[in-house]
């Protein structure tokens, strides 16, 4: 307990620039790209998530020795679900504005790989206090990153800052970069550049999209060059230790490794988890 | 009729999921390295989607007809996970050469915004039965058409040669940019035949 104390700090600031959920791990692209239009609801969408992410780390910490191994990807996200729709709630009846503006985005904060990778990657092994810390830290990266990436496209799009005219007419916005086109490249612009910034490139198996890559790809991924990289004869896949998280800052958090040979592909073997601690 | 043709178009094109509502976005940068995998995955999604919209239909009237609709969020999304478990299970059972194809793609589906994102928006948009299940068709049969289609571009970029910083997820993003904009080039075109 003394050692993970004195951890607090790093965790709550690890979220910014090196963890950056949305920059370095690529973690919820969805709501990234879909939110960063305006600056005002970039914010709202930053801190509904972070208000999500908070009490469902706190809550899936405080119960990590409760909930089984076996169903804990559904406890994990009836949880979730649960407080999306709590906020969801709280939103509707106090700043109706971001409700109207976040749509459908604000219910589908439950299936952003953040909430769930951190709940699964990082909660369930750690005290409720550094989970907490976790939870802030990465939120509040994530709402730095979706509020640079907004403040970009708002400004140079629509001639704007969160609604307040800028330029007075003298300058013609870029309007293509409030469109969906402008969201994939100035989100591949940011990357680039914080790949700049730190001076190596960000991990290719992240978050949701590493999860996917296990499905098929995650070969091509690692080896770019190797031309007929079978999916199902991936020799990875098929040993438990495909799942193994080699610490906790690997954003390889994702739950759902598929695993083609066991019945409920949801729930990669327990043992893995153990060996995780190990 | 017009008005389902209407959907069903505005869902792939205008609308598409992946390219304009940004629903799906894991996948899509995740498994179109080659086109097999993509239509793989794209499949399981339509399958997914149609399925999904048909049981969460008459779960939301029960929903609104109890006045319990702000459980949609939680109800949806436990019907989603407890369908694609289901579905996975009865092929594995009985169909396993459908099981073998899709199977490695169905875990991966339950929390793919996608498939969340056109239940909600069918209820949004307070479809009705057919209307839902032609928007979600279309919204899968959409995401296929963007997969594939990235899929055969992420395949010529391998070739070429990009600058370091680029490498990897963002020039990936910047490439989906541009496919993104030829998708942009339908608009008004759905309301223009249909409307």
């Amino acid at each position: 307990m003394k050692k993970e104390k004195e951890k607090l700090l790093p965790e709550l600031t690890k979220g910014f620039l090196k963890e950056n959920p949305t920059l370095r791990l690529v973690l919820g692209t969805c709501p990234t790209l879909a939110i960063s239009t305006s600056v005002s609801a970039a914010l709202g969408m930053g801190v509904s998530a972070t208000i999500v992410l908070l009490f469902s780390n706190v809550v899936i910490s405080a119960l990590r020795r409760v909930i089984p191994d076996k169903v804990r990807i559904p406890a994990y996200i009836t949880i979730i679900a649960g407080l999306v729709t709590l906020v969801q709630m709280l939103v509707k009846a106090y700043v109706p504005a971001i409700d109207k503006s976040l749509g459908i985005y604000l219910p589908l904060i439950t299936v952003n790989c953040i909430i769930l990778g951190r709940a699964d990657g990082y909660a369930n092994r750690h005290s409720v206090a550094a989970s907490a810390f976790d939870a802030i830290g990465m939120g509040c990266g994530f709402t730095a990153a979706l509020f640079l990436m907004a403040a970009v496209r708002e400004v140079l799009g629509a001639g704007a800052f969160a609604g307040i005219p800028l330029f007075g007419g003298r300058m013609t916005p870029i309007a293509i970069l409030i469109l969906p086109p402008g969201g994939f490249f100035v989100y591949g612009c940011m990357i680039a550049l914080a790949n700049k910034l730190q001076g190596r490139p960000a991990k290719k198996q992240t978050g949701c999209e590493a999860c996917n890559a296990n499905s098929g790809d995650r070969n091509q991924e690692a080896e770019p060059r190797t031309p007929n990289a079978c999916p199902n004869s991936n020799p990875d896949r098929s040993s438990p230790n495909a799942y193994l998280l080699p610490s906790d800052r690997s954003p390889n958090s994702c739950p759902l490794s598929p695993n083609p040979s066991s019945a409920s592909c949801l729930l990669p073997p327990a043992s893995s988890e153990r060996g995780c601690e190990a | 009729m017009k008005e389902w043709i209407s959907i069903f178009f505005a869902a792939i094109l205008t609308g598409n999921f992946v390219l304009a509502k940004f629903l799906g976005i894991c996948p899509f940068l995740g498994v179109s390295k080659k086109v097999n995998t993509a239509v793989g995955m794209s499949v399981a999604v339509i399958f997914v989607m149609a399925l999904a919209t048909a049981v969460t239909y008459p779960v939301n009237v029960l929903l609104e007809r109890r006045d319990m609709a702000y459980l949609q969020t939680i109800v949806f999304i436990l019907v989603i996970a407890a369908l694609v478990q289901f579905v996975e299970t009865v092929l594995k059972r009985f169909l396993k050469p459908l099981y073998q194809a899709l199977g490695i793609y169905l875990p991966l589906i339950t929390t793919n915004c996608a498939v969340l994102g056109v239940v909600l928006l069918n209820v949004q948009n307070r479809y009705g039965f057919v209307s839902s299940m032609v928007n979600s068709i279309g919204a899968g049969v959409g995401f296929l058409l963007a997969m594939v289609i990235f899929a055969g571009v992420r395949d010529r970029m391998e070739q070429s040669s990009i600058p370091k910083a680029f490498n990897g997820l963002p020039a990936t993003l910047v490439a989906a940019s541009i496919v993104s904009l030829s998708f942009l080039g339908f608009g008004g075109v759905i309301e223009k035949i249909f409307g």
